[in-house]
């Protein structure tokens, strides 16, 4: 799904104006970069300003085979994944982060759609993709792509989360960008089949507690799941908003584990094995257990805890103007439905209750507003979700006592940005 | 399209709408019920086969089914040991892992941290943290060496699990034959490391509160700020993007 570029670069174009204005005055220091990024296109021209009439009005614009596939306006081009260099040592097993300060609403466009590789974005041809069901089933089968579009098919609206989302700032403040804080996550509608009308395809044996899932990647990518979550609400995945996955998404194949980790929702999906017990692969021992203070670890920790984030503002979104100003941001729940979003300016002495907008889907990103005068003064915002588990979002300092500094991974404490008069936004943790 | 071809399809479509309306009416009823702390059971009811795909054959599952578990399923025939294991492991995985897998720059390290699993900087390692050697073998096959993957031989896979196993003490003998059988005897060090997710139980404060709303603290006061450490890439420039 592409965004509504038109309403989205005119607001961009606003801002920009306004911003470069700011910049040449120097009395905003570009903290992530975000005033720099946001002023690089320049100053308002007057020449296409009102009462005279701009360039765009007197020319023919792209005819429509321009663009055979459509793309964001030239405008928008520091919308992008951006990725931290220093995080991994190769870009092949690394991550990039969703630009979710910059989006709206709940889908998250395809392209913009945070990627995590253990070994590169495998490019496979679907003519040449099998799925392979063996293990403890009555007949071992090898699935075509075009089988796959013979089974009856559904859609559903998830957020998917990387377990290690937030995992930088257990140990307090570092990374002063939500999209580094807390992109690793993106919500789109899957259009797949139930992993359940596969399996029973094959038909699965009574001894059958658990599915190794396994990618085609040349990381063989490979997770154990309980054989009910299989045979419960997991999709295997061919369309992300309407359109073949893209490749760094596992086309032309993925599983899709509603609210649990994303590591387990293996791309490029070439096998499922059925057995009687768990194979504690590398993904599932090394890597996405969650480290105690007392030295021993949480395994197969797959839900997601209830979490959310202000997106705006924030460091790429400072506040650019007193007066009427929008605060938004997004909520999710692995466990169900984001009942209520709470939000305080001053630092939790007092909340309110934001207003949700759009639709709310079980274990889907929730869009909520606070509409807000400001009239300089500093601030210290925060939100806090709720679930329709009762599950309320703790503090990281809540977090920190049950589980230490050195988890990594389901870092889902309440996030604050320090607004400071000039508009300038910070990542801190506060008393 | 012809009127009979369109009947015949009418045919099978309403046969498909069977079995997908009972598929999909449970995924349904799953989308609409969040799920509890643990997914429903399967149901009991027979399901209707849509008869599509092939027959898995034997070699084609051999060729593919590489996965290991702790207790030897899935190991293949073959051996190896510490000393052939050095030889290949110095070749085809020091340049990252470092000659004794003390790891190099941001790749991983291999060996060491033993002990320090409760110390403020732990070192997860194979040896300190790892709860099966099956595990090695299992990742060595499908994954490395990074970017060549699938291209050691068993034989090779052994004896570079036992070099591993050797570097981090949990074997002492370089001339122990690491096969299908011995690997599933042996002892990690923190096998007994890990234990069930207890979210539920042991945050269950998290859930079911009456978070204040109104005159919560009299002050908040800034703790850390990331700025201090000044390690956000610089977003002047985005990546270039296809």
């Amino acid at each position: 799904m592409e965004h509504d570029s038109s309403k989205r670069g005119a607001a961009g174009t606003s801002r920009r104006g306004f911003l470069a204005g700011l910049a040449t005055g120097a009395s905003v220091a570009a903290s992530g970069g975000a005033l720099a990024q946001v002023g690089a296109h320049g100053k308002a021209r007057a020449k296409n300003l009102p009462p005279n009439v701009p360039d765009w009005s007197k020319v023919l614009g792209d005819g429509v085979a321009a663009h055979p596939y459509g793309k964001p306006s030239k405008f928008e081009k520091t919308v992008v994944r951006r990725d931290v260099e220093w995080l991994t040592a190769s870009r092949e097993s690394s991550i990039n982060f969703t630009p979710i300060y910059a989006l709206d609403g709940i889908i998250t466009p395809n392209g913009l759609c945070f990627e995590r590789h253990h070994g590169g974005a495998a490019e496979i041809n679907p003519a040449e993709h099998r799925l392979m069901i063996h293990g403890l089933v009555d007949k071992p089968l090898i699935f075509t792509m075009a089988d796959i579009l013979r089974m009856p098919r559904t859609n559903r609206v998830y957020f998917l989360e990387c377990a290690a989302n937030s995992g930088m700032e257990w140990r307090g403040a570092q990374l002063n960008g939500c999209q580094f804080t807390h992109g690793m996550v993106h919500n789109v509608m899957y259009t797949g089949v139930p992993l359940k009308v596969i399996l029973e395809e094959a038909g699965v044996k009574p001894q059958g507690k658990w599915i190794l899932a396994e990618g085609a990647d040349s990381a063989g990518m490979t997770r154990s799941l309980p054989i009910e979550k299989a045979l419960g609400d997991c999709l295997v995945a061919f369309k992300m908003n309407g359109e073949a996955l893209r490749q760094e998404q596992g086309y032309p194949l993925r599983l899709v584990v509603p609210g649990w980790e994303g590591n387990l929702w293996v791309k490029w999906l070439r096998r499922i094995e059925v057995g009687d017990k768990p194979w504690y692969t590398h993904e599932e021992t090394s890597k996405y257990t969650t480290l105690m203070s007392d030295g021993r670890s949480r395994k197969f920790t797959f839900f997601m805890d209830a979490k959310s984030v202000v997106t705006a503002p924030s460091p790429e979104m400072p506040l650019i103007a007193k007066g009427r100003n929008v605060l938004t941001g997004i909520a999710w729940s692995g466990r169900g439905k984001v009942t209520r979003v709470d939000v305080t300016l001053d630092g939790g002495k007092n909340w309110t209750e934001a207003r949700i907008d759009g639709p709310v889907f079980d274990r889907s990103l929730t869009r909520f507003y606070l509409d807000f005068d400001w009239q300089g003064q500093e601030l210290m915002v925060q939100s806090r979700a709720h679930d329709d588990t009762g599950y309320v979002q703790p503090t990281k300092e809540e977090l920190r006592a049950v589980r230490g500094v050195n988890n990594i991974y389901h870092n889902n404490g309440i996030q604050t940005w320090l607004v400071h008069a000039n508009g300038e936004t910070e990542n801190v943790e506060i008393s | 399209m012809s009127r009979s071809r369109s009947l015949t399809l009418g045919v099978i479509a309403s046969a498909l709408v069977v079995s997908a309306s009972v598929a999909l009416a449970q995924t349904a009823q799953k989308q609409q019920k969040p799920a509890p702390a643990k997914a429903a059971p399967a149901p009991a009811a027979a399901p209707v086969k849509l008869g599509l795909g092939a027959p898995a054959t034997p070699e084609e599952i051999k060729g593919w089914d590489i996965d290991v578990r702790p207790d030897g399923h899935g190991l293949p025939p073959g051996s190896g040991t510490a000393a052939k294991g050095e030889e290949i492991f110095q070749a085809q995985c020091a340049t990252c892992h470092g000659e004794f897998g003390e790891g190099k720059d941001r790749w991983p390290t291999l060996a060491g941290g033993h002990g320090s699993l409760t110390h403020d900087r732990p070192e997860k390692t194979i040896g300190s943290f790892w709860p099966y050697a099956s595990t090695i073998f299992d990742y060595v096959k499908r994954a490395m060496p990074f970017g060549n993957a699938q291209s050691l031989s068993d034989d090779e896979i052994y004896s570079i699990t036992a070099y591993l196993l050797q570097v981090n003490d949990v074997i002492k003998d370089p001339n122990f034959e690491l096969n299908a059988k011995t690997i599933a005897d042996i002892k990690m060090p923190n096998a007994n490391g890990f234990y069930d997710d207890d979210r539920e139980t042991a945050e269950k404060g998290f859930w079911n509160r009456k978070p204040c709303m109104k005159d919560c603290k009299t002050e908040a006061k800034v703790l850390n700020r990331a700025r201090v450490l000044d390690v956000t890439p610089d977003s002047k420039g985005g990546p270039k993007v296809d």
